[in-house]
């Protein structure tokens, strides 16, 4: 009896601090704002953690890659037949399983020495680079509306209708060469803008959940799309049955590396300059300008926001757009750079997708979104030559991505793996709960 | 317990104030689809015979296909139509202030009436065909919808409907082919949707990451696993990709019935389990202890663990549940209507399910009814691609989310979810 007692008798005195401590913090912060909404709170979390455990969180996802290799792999599976009898073969197969995945992986996406002189043989890198294109420009996006507090999963409709639009400028209109590039660029912008902008819209306006909205819009993108390609005089090619679209005038294209040196047949193009351009520019948005103050207030509280003048459905209407255009430039980065002989209902490639977690591994900071965009294009090129040396289907890429998110997503869980102390600058909002947690989880 | 309650200090009985709300969205979107019927038989009119193949070879009961002169129909139904939109608008001038549901049922088979009547002039619509596909393609976005309704209801958002309806698939393809037994590969369908929940539950419950991202992440983790698997080890070896199937299972008597009887009731034991599902769920929800807790926790949590019901093992144990009920959505595919896994298969359903949540407007019932509504849609666009129709198929596939649309952002009805949905409880 006693001993049940006494952690009640301890609890309550706890509670009876926390709850005097609200009211008291409201009232030094001199205003009757509401706390801001746990979306707001675990958003800022996820940025605001060590890139230890960013880390951490790709080591693990590798491991668990391994494990998936080591796992399907036709020779570890023989020699693990016999395993009781000769261990050290099943431990060589799943070692040479491993090592042959890693290193062709390194190779499509580093540098291949077996591609003979150096101009061959950092090809590689430069197929990374090309890949992590659109996923810095698209994960900019996202990085954005996360610093506003909202959710852009509309990803792929953007880049869908902003490819369409780049796309019918650039067979459309015959233009001199850097003029087009221009136009055909600020169409793609425009188109994403636009798509993103009813989200926005509609969120401001009737409070719909913004998640639903570009979910939703998606798939409204993505049959839209597929009817324009289908349709003769719309995105179809002349006298082609196939859903695809004409090829892209040369003056288009963006040019890429090779043209600019002359070596080489480096892929890697424009959309890498305009995707560091867009990250320094989302920068200085975010950190120098009064109007990534306004985002980044409402992203932190939007009460508190509302209170101090800011309008707060504007800026969602803003933010929205804006992310819509950069991932727009992903969309132009597709079709002006890439798949530039024409494209189908498929030119997003799940880049709409992928931004999201290379947002939410970047911690949604513009240079932590264009090193994450960077890792994952790599991941990205050397999971093709993996898929093609090592018979490894490219599939795995999803699944490490997507381990890494959902660590970093959660702390605490990489903390316990790792039995990292728990830091305290995050236990300041609730240093009864955080102390009551670490006891939980050791 | 020397405190006493306060005596009231004054005993006047309250008075409940009843608001009369007049809504009038119903009856103007009535009126705008009864235009649309007016013009598809004034402005565009069809002329020749419409032919509704009403049975099938294997039909017990025969019924001659019905002809009907097209133009006169489109004129007779569309009238009709016009009546119903009045008779809503009358119910929201004169009556409760809402056009009740029913009156929107009857519109909508009726607005069917014309527009196939009308899209089809001078060839066949085979009706038993064109039902059985309905129920095929909304078999999963009902189970699919159900388990939305469950998690939702209990205060976590599950946009991993997706995932579970794949990783239910998978497993049971793979334990279906490696046991022989369907029931087997149900059961294993059920235990791989539970295991995606288990993720969601824990990620959000216990680590507090935002339902949304856990929801997005997992589809794409579900679709590089099983696709992964699927490339490496399925193709590889067929052997894992031969489930048995469900067989078909017709009820006596019931089955017989004309046009309905083989649409409901010569089935497999997936689609008897769903109309159970669909009671279960509705009779759990709004009629037990277990519905009001699981309610209280998604609408007001606090309220909810104040008297005693502890929220987060609740909410855990529902996420669960859900994922059980969309891990047979995914069995269906499976086990029944395809037969065995292909990367990807279920193609963007799990977001119409969760359409269908929202357009359902978190009733089991109502999501039940959207489910076969979208389910008719996407089927629709495949009948009329065949027989050739003046409507892209494409706009049919985009009609789910458009409506979706409409109604999340309020323009059809106002559709709000449970008040604690997305938010995690963190006790204090």
């Amino acid at each position: 009896m006693s001993d049940e007692q006494i952690p009640g008798k301890g609890q309550e005195p706890e509670q009876a601090v926390e709850v005097e401590q609200v009211p008291a913090e409201q009232r030094a912060s001199g205003a009757d704002v509401p706390p801001p909404p746990a979306a707001n709170r675990i958003l800022r979390e996820i940025a605001s953690s060590s890139w230890l455990l960013s880390l951490l969180a790709i080591v693990i996802a590798l491991v668990i890659g391994s494990i998936l290799i080591a796992w399907t792999d036709p020779a570890v599976q023989k020699a693990a037949g016999y395993f009781f009898s000769r261990p050290a073969d099943t431990f060589k197969a799943i070692w040479e399983a491993i090592a042959g995945a890693y290193t062709s992986l390194f190779q499509g996406a580093i540098y291949n020495p077996k591609r003979g002189d150096f101009i061959n043989a950092i090809k590689p890198l430069t197929e990374t680079l090309t890949f992590a294109t659109p996923l810095i420009a698209a994960g900019l996006g996202v990085a954005l509306t996360f610093r506003v507090g909202m959710f852009n999963i509309g990803g792929r409709g953007q880049i869908l209708i902003a490819a369409a639009a780049a796309g019918w400028v650039s067979w459309s209109f015959e233009l001199p060469p850097f003029l087009h590039i221009l136009f055909a660029t600020l169409a793609a912008l425009i188109g994403g803008a636009v798509w993103a902008g009813i989200a926005g819209v509609l969120k401001a306006r009737t409070g719909a959940h913004e998640v639903i909205l570009t979910i939703m819009l998606n798939y409204v993108a993505y049959y839209l799309i597929s009817y324009l390609l289908k349709t003769p005089g719309a995105l179809q090619a002349p006298g082609s049955n196939t859903p695809k679209s004409p090829p892209a005038l040369e003056s288009a294209i963006f040019p890429t590396l090779s043209d600019l040196i002359g070596v080489g047949s480096y892929r890697v193009n424009l959309g890498f300059i305009l995707a560091i351009l867009a990250t320094v520019w989302l920068w200085y948005l975010l950190n120098r300008s009064s109007m990534g103050f306004r985002f980044r207030a409402v992203g932190e509280n939007p009460h508190a926001a509302r209170t101090a003048g800011i309008s707060v459905k504007s800026t969602y209407v803003l933010a929205m757009v804006l992310s819509g255009a950069l991932l727009g430039l992903a969309g132009a980065s597709q079709v002006l750079g890439t798949t530039t002989t024409g494209f189908a209902a498929g030119v997003d490639a799940g880049i709409g997708f992928d931004a999201i977690t290379v947002a939410l591994l970047g911690r949604s900071r513009p240079w932590g979104v264009f090193f994450s965009g960077l890792l994952f294009g790599a991941l990205k090129a050397g999971g093709y030559t993996m898929q093609a040396s090592e018979g490894i289907p490219i599939d795995i890429v999803l699944v490490v991505q997507s381990v890494i998110v959902l660590l970093i997503a959660a702390p605490p869980l990489v903390r316990a793996v790792f039995r990292l102390p728990s830091p305290d600058a995050t236990a300041t909002v609730r240093p009864a709960k955080a102390t009551a947690k670490k006891v939980v989880t050791k | 317990m020397t405190t006493t309650a306060p005596a009231p200090a004054n005993a006047a009985p309250i008075v409940h104030e009843k608001a009369l709300v007049r809504s009038w969205k119903t009856p103007i979107v009535l009126g705008v689809f009864a235009l649309v019927g007016l013009l598809m038989a004034f402005v565009f009119p069809a002329s020749g015979e419409t032919t509704f193949g009403l049975s099938t070879e294997r039909d017990a009961i025969q019924l001659a296909p019905l002809v009907v002169p097209t133009q006169a129909t489109v004129v007779i139904t569309s009238l009709l139509l016009v009546v119903a939109a009045l008779g809503a608008l009358a119910y929201v001038k004169f009556g409760k202030g809402h056009a009740p549901l029913w009156l929107s049922i009857v519109f909508a088979v009726l607005f069917l009436v014309t527009f196939l009547t009308w899209v089809a002039a001078g060839k066949t619509i085979p009706v038993p065909g064109m039902l059985v596909g309905t129920v095929a393609l909304s078999v999963p976005l009902i189970f699919g919808a159900l388990g939305g309704v469950v998690s939702e209801r209990a205060g976590v958002v599950n946009i991993a409907i997706e995932g579970q309806l794949l990783f239910g698939a998978f497993s049971a393809a793979v334990v279906g082919s490696l046991t022989g037994s369907p029931w087997a590969g149900l059961f294993a369908a059920m235990v791989g949707a539970v295991l995606v929940s288990f993720v969601l539950a824990a990620f959000s419950i216990k680590y507090l990451v935002d339902q949304v991202i856990v929801g997005v992440v997992l589809n794409v983790l579900v679709t590089g696993l099983t696709s992964f698997f699927y490339s490496k080890v399925l193709t590889s070896d067929p052997a894992f990709n031969k489930p048995t199937k469900f067989e078909v299972l017709p009820i006596p008597l019931l089955s017989d019935i004309p046009i309905l009887g083989p649409v409901l009731f010569r089935q497999t034991l997936i689609v008897y389990l769903m109309y159970i599902a669909v009671f279960l769920v509705w009779f759990g929800l709004f009629k037990t202890r277990w519905g009001l807790r699981v309610r209280a926790v998604g609408e007001h949590p606090t309220a909810a663990d104040t008297v005693g019901i502890s929220v987060n093992s609740t909410r855990f144990w529902n996420v669960s549940l859900a994922g059980a009920i969309v891990g047979i959505g995914g069995a269906y595919y499976t086990l029944d209507v395809v037969g065995q896994f292909g990367k990807e298969m279920t193609n963007g359903a799990g977001f119409i399910a969760l359409a269908a949540v929202i357009f359902g407007r978190w009733d089991p019932i109502r999501a039940t009814l959207a489910g076969l509504l979208f389910g008719f849609a996407t089927n629709l666009q495949s009948v009329l691609g065949i027989i050739g129709s003046p409507v892209p198929s494409d706009f049919m596939l985009m009609l789910p989310y458009v409506v979706t649309i409409f109604a999340v952002a309020g323009l059809v009805g106002v559709s709000r979810g449970p008040a604690a949905a997305g938010k995690p409880y963190i006790k204090s």
